[in-house]
């Protein structure tokens, strides 16, 4: 019987940027704009989303573990551009782990803040999140301190009573160069009970593979793809700063951006030590609907 | 516990939407004068830039397609001008050099509401120049100059 609720808290869940989606294409006239995503999973780079715009993104991971059952996390984010200048986005995340059981681990409220006006040399963004998880979570949508493997063997029943409410830091840093965009995300995290901070990284770099845009409307233009590559891990915590008993990570990325607003990327992972989890395959699609903060607020105003 | 924790939810949720109509409201209400003000403090260096795709033949067409992607929703079909941003067919925009309109798509007006286009590659935003001055001028600035 629990696990029949929890699997209906997760389709609730998971199943509302579906709801969303259809709502706002067929009920409201929702205007979509092509998108131009890197195909980071875990790195962030200086572009913000546009003022107005809606972005629903469904994430997984399916991840193998040597000495446990491989699981498939997910992840919906919804993200809003609040001004050209400030993002904010809620994740509502949730993990099966195979021969175990499927549970909602939690909720993740982030906003990420352009401090200067124009493009520099190089580009800072600050990252401020809150999240309200449980030790189920698996996303992995950052690797900070000592997290390896073993943690995510406990079984769910018992890793889902330990509650994680952290706020979590980034300074992200990043630039576009001839195509390429180049970035780096130093990560400071502290669990709001009494534990240390913990720290981690992610790079990144990625390229379309096309620079010129196509003189016609396509889908597979090769302006449409971009290439990349992130490498991201932990670097222990403030009383044992290092790469001692951290886990880390290469990934090798492909995103295709569709002119009709979807985005789907593909990452296969690689762990990179004996901490890490041998391997991951992750992957998402997203939809950006552009116009969307005014849609609202038509709503809400009334007719003249 | 429980009952501390959804006050705490609920105040975020409060505090978040208020932010969000704050900062939208604020970039409404604190315009100089009109937009289009942006192009004359371009640097003289991207001023005078020139756009290497001058020859190109497929450079208007091809822009023509990347604003449909990413412009049009803003700046309205034909770039006249939309509920969000301003006309780019009026005189400002159309007699601006290439390298101002470069600067722009580039930086953004991020104060005021444009995103930083400079994800966009950089032949693709000379592309986008190259459709903008194909354009032409087209009647008089709307009112959306005032509110972009």
């Amino acid at each position: 019987m629990p696990r029949l609720q929890t699997n209906c808290f997760i389709l609730f869940y998971l199943w509302i940027p579906l709801a969303l989606l259809i709502l706002s294409t067929f009920s409201l006239g929702a205007c979509t704009v092509g998108a131009q995503e890197n195909p980071y999973i875990v790195a962030y780079d200086h572009n913000l989303e546009e003022p107005g715009s809606l972005e629903i993104e469904y994430f997984s991971t399916i991840g193998t573990q040597r000495s446990g059952p491989s699981y498939h996390a997910y992840w919906t984010e919804f993200e809003y551009g609040a001004t050209a200048w400030w993002t904010t986005e809620l994740y509502l995340a949730g993990q099966t782990t195979f021969g175990d059981s499927t549970v909602f681990t939690g909720y993740r409220w982030e906003n990420r803040f352009r401090p200067l006006k124009n493009e520099h040399f190089i580009n800072p963004v600050l990252y401020l999140e809150f999240e309200d998880i449980n030790g189920a979570d698996k996303i992995m949508k950052e690797v900070e301190g000592h997290d390896v493997e073993s943690d995510y063997l406990t079984p769910n029943a018992a890793a889902r009573r330990e509650k994680k409410r952290e706020m979590e830091f980034k300074l992200i840093l990043s630039k576009n160069y001839k195509g390429w965009n180049f970035t780096q995300n130093t990560i400071a995290s502290k669990n709001l009970t009494n534990e240390p901070w913990e720290f981690g990284y992610a790079l990144g770099a990625s390229r379309p593979l096309a620079m010129k845009g196509a003189a016609h409307r396509c889908n597979f233009c090769r302006q449409h793809f971009i290439a990349g590559v992130e490498m991201y891990g932990g670097l222990g915590t403030r009383y044992s700063f290092g790469l001692h008993d951290t886990s880390h990570y290469l990934a090798p990325g492909l995103a295709w951006n569709l002119p009709s607003g979807w985005t789907f990327r593909i990452e296969p992972s690689f762990g990179l030590n004996g901490q890490s989890h041998q391997f991951m395959l992750r992957w998402g699609a997203s939809y950006e609907i552009s116009g969307f903060g005014r849609m609202v607020g038509n709503l809400f105003k009334g007719r003249k | 516990m429980r009952l501390t924790t959804s006050v705490a939810i609920s105040l975020l949720i409060i505090v978040n939407s208020a932010l969000v109509l704050w900062a939208q409201e604020g970039s409404k209400t604190k315009e100089p004068t009109t937009v289009y003000d942006e192009l004359k403090k371009v640097p003289e260096k991207y001023r005078a830039k020139e756009n290497p795709l001058p020859g190109d033949l497929q450079a208007t067409p091809a822009g023509g397609v990347l604003f449909e992607e990413h412009c049009e929703e803003c700046h309205g079909k034909g770039a006249v001008g939309g509920k969000k941003a301003p006309s780019l067919r009026v005189p400002e925009v159309q007699q601006a050099t290439p390298g101002a309109l470069y600067y722009i798509l580039t930086n953004g007006v991020v104060r005021k509401g444009m995103p930083v286009w400079s994800k966009l590659p950089e032949p693709q935003r000379w592309q986008l120049v190259s459709y903008l001055k194909s354009l032409g001028v087209a009647g008089p600035a709307s009112d959306s100059a005032k509110t972009p």
